[in-house]
């Protein structure tokens, strides 16, 4: 039985045979014979059957396949998988368990902040980034993290008012009355 | 196609330097940073690499210091995320920090490094204006040892930087920006996220103890085949005041740019607007 792979010290990667591990929802998995420049994207849903991540433009416009590497929002589309060796990736199936939603799933869906749903996954991600980092941002905060997720059903405001009320919850969540 | 690809990751600087002085089998390498312009172009096979350089593992070409010089030096894998929120780049070059945060949109800031912006050199990237403004060397490694190039200049023509053969970019050096300068950034796109830029302008001026310009460095992207410093401009505004300078500094600006018709603009509009940007950074210099 052979293990992960690593790129090996200094060199060479043989085409179509590189062994990817790296933190999946925080579990530890590996992607066999992945070409190095494949697309986590692809990786994400092809390898490993993580569909959840979404591919919309796949040129870096449109936000649609964002996933968190190492807490931080990327786009999946853009990113070659000779790279995520060894990181933390987050899809949207890491949000919550497998038959709960977390305060963030629930408040965004009750605004009305999916429609179509194409543009949610990648969406709930930022909006993840930015609570962690920013737990009571201003409605121009969340627009401004968020301008890198196109949605063309909602018009955006009622996803605004979903990770606004999702900031109260999580907010009200934590006791501090400083957070609202 | 992909699976044709091969990678090289090396560890080290020196290992990096090695395989471009001697790329195995013979096959050209392309360099990775960030990914965030060559994943676009390797997905729509605009590029195919013959193999690729990964260099996002050398971690001493990442970060900011101060130099003794009292320069700024800027690893060329910093990102602009990290660009954006580095104490040192706020206070020594805001500008910098300012047009970081005009990249793309959050998920692109995380991954896109200052060095890949300069070495994709599109007359459009939004950082150039900047390092052509506050005047800046690009630092090249390669086996046979530095090379630092200044920035004004660094492209011989559209797309052509003034890398050869066996070097990578390692990092900028930025100059102190002069005592008491004022600075301005703006961009100007279809929308404030993820536009690729119609005209982008950076300037730094001063005003001396007579209220007379003693400093203006004014540069600009998206107007012509490279980013421009805009010297008819500048020597239109030295040593007027501001309200003097205006006038002839906006109009010799439209006159420093040759700027093209493209699906994000005109010619004309960028011409017109590049004029109207750095005479309100005139006026702002008056602190109007």
């Amino acid at each position: 039985m052979s293990g992960p792979r690593e790129i090996p010290e200094g060199g060479r990667v043989e085409p179509g045979g590189l062994d990817v591990a790296f933190r999946l929802n925080g579990r530890d998995v590996v992607a066999h014979g992945v070409a190095p420049m494949e697309r986590l994207l692809d990786v994400l849903r092809d390898r490993l059957g993580w569909t959840g991540t979404k591919e919309g433009c796949g040129e870096g416009e449109c936000g649609a396949c964002t996933v968190l590497l190492d807490g931080l929002p990327v786009v999946s589309c853009l990113l070659p998988a000779c790279q995520v060796e060894g990181r933390d990736v987050m899809t949207v199936e890491g949000l919550a368990g497998q038959e709960s939603m977390s305060v963030l799933q629930r408040e965004f869906l009750e605004a009305g902040g999916t429609q179509c749903g194409m543009c949610t996954p990648g969406i709930l991600l930022t909006a993840r980034a930015l609570l962690d980092e920013n737990p009571a941002p201003s409605r121009h905060e969340i627009r401004t993290a968020l301008a890198g997720n196109l949605c063309r059903c909602t018009g955006y405001q009622k996803i605004i008012d979903g990770v606004e009320r999702a900031a109260e919850v999580e907010g009200r969540g934590r006791g501090g009355s400083d957070a609202g | 196609m992909l699976a044709d690809i091969p990678v090289h990751s090396p560890r080290t600087l020196d290992d990096a330097l090695g395989l471009l002085a001697s790329p195995p089998d013979g096959r050209a390498l392309t360099i990775l940073a960030g990914g965030t312009d060559l994943m676009v172009l390797l997905h729509g096979r605009v590029v195919v690499p013959e193999a690729v350089l990964d260099i996002s593992r050398l971690d001493p070409l990442r970060g900011v210091r101060l130099l003794d010089d009292g320069r700024l030096e800027v690893g060329a894998l910093t990102t602009f995320r990290a660009l954006a929120g580095d104490p040192l780049v706020q206070r020594h070059a805001p500008l910098l920090a300012e047009a970081a945060l005009t990249v793309g949109a959050l998920q692109i800031q995380a991954r896109a490094t200052l060095g890949g912006n300069v070495a994709n050199a599109s007359p459009a990237g939004d950082s150039l204006p900047v390092l052509l403004a506050q005047g800046a060397h690009v630092v090249l490694r390669s086996e046979a040892g530095e090379r630092a190039v200044p920035f004004d200049g660094f492209y011989a023509g559209y797309r052509q930087p003034d890398v050869r053969s066996g070097e990578l970019i390692a990092a900028f050096r930025i100059d102190p920006l002069p005592e008491g300068a004022r600075c301005r950034f703006r961009k100007v796109g279809t929308r404030l996220a993820q536009a690729i830029s119609k005209v982008v302008v950076a300037g730094v001026g001063r005003l001396d103890a007579g209220g007379r310009i003693d400093h203006l460095a004014l540069a600009a992207g998206s107007v012509a085949a490279v980013p421009v410093r805009l010297r008819g401009a500048e020597a239109a505004g030295l040593g007027l005041s501001p309200e003097d300078a205006r006038a002839p500094v906006s109009r010799a600006a439209t006159a420093d740019v040759a700027p093209i018709d493209d699906i994000r603009s005109t010619a004309d509009y960028r011409r017109q607007v590049t004029g109207r940007l750095v005479g309100r950074f005139v006026d702002e210099l008056a602190g109007r």
